[in-house]
């Protein structure tokens, strides 16, 4: 098991060697240590593999990820997972703001809590927060679905098109087009593959959930929608 | 960009290291505030006396202006020259006096603040040669806060440089940019405050003052600020005992908390923290938009 300690290898090393890793790699189980904040640790990952980092991460972790699992034993800077393709991230502690920003795909769960605009322009990834978000989540979120275990911030799924919003406790305000939804059997479905894919199935009943969505009255412009652009 | 440090001992015997540790946190900011820094330490105070730390044009004879100073005091005035700051030392009764001496004898000196506990110091340059050029690790203190400067609203020079004196023992340092600052500084100036610059921070800093001059306590003019200043901003405060710090609605800009049982500290990201002893044990949290934190000691 490769093991990389950032407090003697430069980081640039650690990612090059990851970008070098072949699909079919042996070393399939990394160990990045004393990350120290720094930025960009373990991006552009394109090979299934696990990297865990020990410690707490700056910006963009694991941004770009496909195929990899990413596993963060500490807290993540601003920009987690942003524009992840496949693969997991998953963070035990506490994200900073855009977790998961323009997500295409994959899977990021925060065991935490995520700071504002998590989830901002998602197009297809899936995040499960188990701890609270804050303001102007999953704002002008595309595809993809947001699990929130906690409560949402001010103006959740603001200018929000497609992407499925799940929260379990309080909401403090949606955002412009954003409304709540029925939670239909095929949705109760969809929540409880999330949750069990978070690692916390059966935990919570998926009955309690509130889902939000668009009311697809901002797709277009309309001169009489102006006061909520 | 700009970066914000602050640090807040809570065990007395780290205090000697305050300076060496603020020192280190400046450096790692540095890519986030290349063009000036500053910083305002809070160390010892001498019962009776006000420290007012003085800036001069590099290579000044600051030697000669203490000599005139404690003329002018009628006693012995104190004083430490620290590059092109020096901090004077005066008793209160004599404040008056050295001051009106400063203004007629040596209006090229500009007083960067005062305050029984407060020294502050700023200049054009890479943060960490700032930091060295004052001395910084080797000073005491209780609490200290910092400054990286990118500048986005106004030249890089020193009187643009954080931190910003806001009254006695009271100073601020910012990060983000106001789009109100020319309205609010007119309206400020109407009020009888004079500004050194076309700085957005400054006009923060004036507000600040304007807003405890009419009676408002420090934690109701960050209130107050909410309201009033418009942009981007995470503001951190140092007084007489500690500091606070306010982020504004739409949190933008980064900030990053963490405490242990020995100190609490502030950084715009969390790579500024990680020399700090006992950083692996820490409590590390966001502070919430919209939010006054303070932390003092009582």
């Amino acid at each position: 098991m490769p093991t990389v300690d950032l407090a003697h290898t430069p980081l640039r090393e650690l990612n090059a060697a990851l970008h070098r890793l072949k699909p079919d790699s042996n070393e399939t189980h990394w160990r990045v240590l004393n990350p120290r904040g720094r930025h960009a640790v373990a991006v552009g990952i394109d090979a299934p593999i696990l990297v865990e980092v020990e410690g707490h991460v700056g910006y963009y972790c694991a941004g770009m990820n496909k195929s990899a699992t990413v596993v963060v034993n500490g807290n993540a800077g601003p920009g987690v997972a942003e524009n992840m393709m496949s693969g997991q991230v998953r963070v035990k502690g506490d994200v900073s703001q855009a977790a998961g920003a323009t997500g295409c795909g994959g899977l990021l769960v925060v065991d935490g809590n995520a700071a504002a605009r998590c989830g901002i322009s998602m197009k297809g990834i899936d995040i499960v927060v188990k701890g609270s978000v804050g303001h102007l989540s999953a704002f002008m979120a595309q595809a993809g679905r947001l699990v929130v275990l906690g409560e949402a911030g001010e103006a959740l799924g603001d200018s929000i098109y497609e992407a499925r919003l799940y929260v379990h406790g309080a909401v403090k305000s949606l955002g412009a087009d954003c409304v709540e939804k029925p939670l239909e059997d095929h949705h109760r479905a969809e929540l409880g593959r999330l949750l069990d894919a978070a690692g916390v199935a059966g935990e919570i009943d998926v009955g309690t959930f509130r889902r939000y969505g668009s009311a697809r009255r901002l797709y277009h412009f309309h001169i009489d929608n102006i006061g909520s652009y | 960009m700009c970066g914000i440090v602050g640090l807040f001992l809570k065990d007395p015997s780290l205090e000697p290291q305050l300076g060496m540790l603020v020192a280190g946190m400046l450096g790692t900011l540095c890519d986030r505030g290349p063009d000036s820094a500053g910083f305002a330490v809070y160390g010892a105070e001498t019962p009776g006396s006000i420290k007012l730390t003085l800036r001069a044009p590099a290579g000044y004879a600051f030697e000669r202006l203490a000599r005139r100073l404690e003329t002018a005091a009628g006693t012995s005035v104190p004083h430490a020259i620290h590059d092109t700051h020096m901090v004077v030392t005066v008793p209160l009764a004599r404040e008056a006096a050295v001051r009106a001496e400063l203004a007629e004898f040596a209006p090229e000196v500009g007083i960067v603040g005062a305050g029984r506990r407060m020294e502050i110091f700023k200049e054009v340059g890479r943060p960490d040669l700032v930091a060295r050029r004052f001395g910084l690790p080797g000073m005491a203190g209780t609490h200290a806060i910092g400054h990286t400067r990118m500048a986005t609203e106004s030249a890089v020079t020193t009187d643009g440089a954080h931190p910003f004196t806001t009254g006695p023992d009271q100073c601020l340092v910012h990060n983000g940019s106001l789009s109100n600052h020319n309205a609010v500084r007119r309206e400020l100036i109407r009020h009888g405050l004079a500004f050194q610059t076309e700085n957005d921070s400054e006009v923060a800093a004036g507000y600040m003052t304007w807003q405890m001059r009419e009676g408002l306590s420090l934690a109701q003019t960050l209130e107050a600020s909410l309201a009033a200043l418009d942009g981007f901003y995470t503001f951190v405060v140092g007084t007489e005992s500690g500091f606070g710090v306010l982020r504004d609605p739409i949190a933008c800009k980064p900030a990053v908390m963490a405490e242990t049982e020995r100190w609490v500290a502030f950084g715009t990201e969390y790579r500024a923290l990680v020399d700090l002893p006992g950083i692996d044990a820490a409590r590390v949290w966001e502070p919430e938009p919209a939010t006054v934190y303070f932390r003092e000691r009582h």
